[in-house]
């Protein structure tokens, strides 16, 4: 075990419990627990968005694809960010202005029949759980490499971390575990793309030409077509990346941390500079791991290349900065994980316990104590699943995540703020049909059939040809949720429906919207 | 990008259905839907246009494979595009949401008393 990594390891815990102590003293009601009170600035929001999202998978993974196939590893980046124009544009304003603490809430304002929360909520639990378990079996993978400790024990260090932050420090601890993670990854981020820069003489164009010669790929890895051949598949990828972000519900429960709209607005532009920023110095990360770690040391230390960026570290600045590149990953995970936990334990405790169970007459310290109960229920929950996920492809977890958001929660979204005619029929449809369409097509889908032993879950023929699913299931969301408003367009608005007019009115100008 | 609490108060009583339907149907109301709807429609579907012209390219046709400078190719000038695009995109609409605010603003200085 490396030395000054451990030491590194122990100041990002000691620090994170310590912000946690600060947060506890805070929870004394649901607002706080659930969204920070929505005192949070927008730069400060923007930089807990960024640390939200900012995943493992980015860091670690995106710069292993770009260092081992080049263009193709480019691409998750790509979608990464311009996904941040669907939430600007369609989703942050209008959701801050009718929700409350969940995604679930802001559908409620419209169809107040409890299966449609109840539907949200579920929805809610499958994405942020299944995200989770991508997340935690990277961390247990991760840490594994880093610092030798086996990878159940360290799925369990993780989880138990997570679960102290979120019980005693609720979104106030989350939040500031996610912007000072959003700190130290934009600055280790920052600080190993200026040394690859200077290796290269601070030419760009020089990096170009040399890690074409340093590649086994040449000039392949300067093209795409690398990694995705199929353009269908290529096409469900990008879809699901670029309409995923704006249906993921850990992201969504961020705009309810602000006071208002314009401030959901302005965090989104703050967030959206500070993602991108970071998905542009991945394309340095990438090629300094190409040119300066080479494809076999790689490959080596890892298959799929997650070990890129640290072993670029170590090159580059030797054992310090490899601690501390391995330190930020490790921060990074912890930040993305509560804010997961959280997500979930909100759709049951807000969604699930108080308005449908206690019918919302559940009191501020009954509904802490629920969503404290909640959160320990969803870790344990995601601890234990992660522990039988060691072996899944943790890509195609996150991917599957993506995929469901933008099936089940975009269309459903959509339709409640833009559609006039949309009803509880409808919303039904589409957040069921979402659902299934994608879990479904990745249970027949190559990730989980595949005719070689060894290349996923079970030997045998996909019945569905595709990676990720997003090209049909996204589709069919949308189409089912228009085809079930239409087939029960007749009963009239006979199901607790609120009246167009009030939706459009309240979610462009914030009229009506209880908590401020 | 700081943000004023100007009708937080106003804001939070509550309308009734009857209400909201006349602001709804009021001219000030119709002009903020139009003005943000002129806006969103085109640049939404300009930039999803934008994005998937990327792997649709990239994948069907090699005229992105072809040298910009050097070993750069225009895959990658595109690529870079994408995040000028969403950078632009991005302060265009925090501009323009500016002067939406200040009309719904307004409604909510006229209709809520």
């Amino acid at each position: 075990m490396d030395t000054a990594a451990f030491i590194m390891f122990l100041a990002i815990v000691a620090l994170t419990l310590v912000i946690t102590y600060w947060a506890s003293k805070k929870n004394k009601s649901a607002s706080e627990f659930y969204t920070a009170g929505g005192g949070l600035t927008g730069w400060q929001n923007g930089m807990a968005i960024a640390g939200d999202y900012m995943s493992a998978a980015s860091f670690l993974g995106i710069a292993g694809s770009i260092a081992l196939a080049g263009f193709d590893g480019f691409f998750y980046s790509i979608g990464f960010l311009v996904a941040y124009l669907v939430v600007l544009f369609l989703v942050a304003e209008p959701l801050r202005n009718l929700g409350k603490y969940t995604f679930a809430d802001m559908i409620a304002v419209r169809f107040k029949a409890a299966k449609i929360r109840g539907f949200a909520a579920f929805n809610t639990m499958v994405i942020s759980i299944f995200y989770m378990i991508a997340q935690l079996v990277g961390a247990g993978a991760l840490i594994k490499l880093l610092l030798g400790i086996d990878f159940a024990t360290s799925v369990i260090i993780v989880g138990i971390l997570m679960t102290v932050y979120v019980t005693f420090g609720g979104m106030h601890a989350t939040s500031w575990v996610q912007i000072i993670k959003a700190v130290l990854l934009m600055g280790g981020t920052l600080l190993i793309s200026i040394l690859v820069l200077h290796k290269f003489n601070w030419s760009v164009i020089g990096m170009f030409d040399q890690v074409k010669e340093a590649t086994p790929l040449q000039e392949k890895f300067l093209n795409p077509g690398v990694r995705y051949k199929d353009g269908l598949d290529t096409l469900s990828l990008t879809m699901g990346l670029v309409l995923g972000t704006a249906g993921l519900p850990h992201i969504l429960i961020r705009f309810f941390t602000v006071r208002n709209a314009k401030i959901a607005r302005s965090s989104v532009v703050y967030a959206t500079w500070i993602i991108g920023l970071f998905y542009v110095m991945t394309i340095f990360l990438g090629f300094g791991a190409a040119a300066f770690v080479g494809n076999g040391d790689i490959t080596a230390a890892d298959q799929a290349g997650n070990m890129a960026a640290p072993l670029l570290a170590q090159a580059l600045g030797g054992n310090m900065l490899f601690a501390f590149v391995s330190a930020v990953a490790f921060a990074t995970i912890l930040a993305v994980v509560a804010g997961l936990v959280l997500t979930a334990a909100a759709a049951f405790s807000h969604d699930f316990y108080n308005q449908i169970l206690r019918k919302g007459k559940a009191t501020e310290k009954q509904q802490v104590n629920m969503a404290r109960c909640a959160s320990i229920g969803i870790s344990v929950i995601s601890i234990i699943l992660a522990l039988f996920a060691q072996n899944l492809n943790v890509a195609f977890l996150v991917s599957l995540a993506f995929a469901v958001a933008a099936s089940a929660n975009l269309p459903v979204i959509l339709y409640t703020i833009f559609w006039r005619r949309f009803n509880t029929n409808g919303a039904i449809w589409a957040m069921v049909v979402g659902l299934i369409a994608s879990v479904g097509l990745v249970i027949v889908s190559p990730n989980v059939f595949h005719p070689e032993a060894g290349k996923a879950i079970f030997v045998g023929q996909p019945w569905f040809p595709l990676t990720t699913p997003g090209i049909v299931s996204i589709p069919l969301g949308f189409i089912a949720g228009f085809i079930g408003t239409m087939l029960s367009r007749k009963k009239g608005k006979a199901d607790h429906q609120v009246e167009f007019d009030e939706i459009l009115v309240r979610s462009n100008t914030g009229m009506g919207n209880t908590v401020m | 990008m700081g943000s004023k609490p100007l009708t937080a108060d106003r804001k939070r009583q509550k309308l009734t259905p009857a209400q909201y339907a006349s602001i709804a149907r009021s001219d000030q109301f119709r002009k903020l839907i139009r003005a943000k709807k002129t806006f969103l429609i085109p640049f939404t579907i300009f930039f999803l246009c934008f994005y998937f012209a990327l792997p649709i390219l990239t994948s069907y046709t090699n005229i992105l494979n072809h040298p910009f400078y050097g070993s750069i190719t225009w895959a990658w000038i595109f690529a870079f595009l994408q995040f000028v695009m969403t950078w632009a995109l991005c302060m265009i609409y925090y501009k323009k949401a500016a002067k939406f605010d200040k009309i719904s603003d307004q409604i909510i200085a006229e209709k809520v008393r």
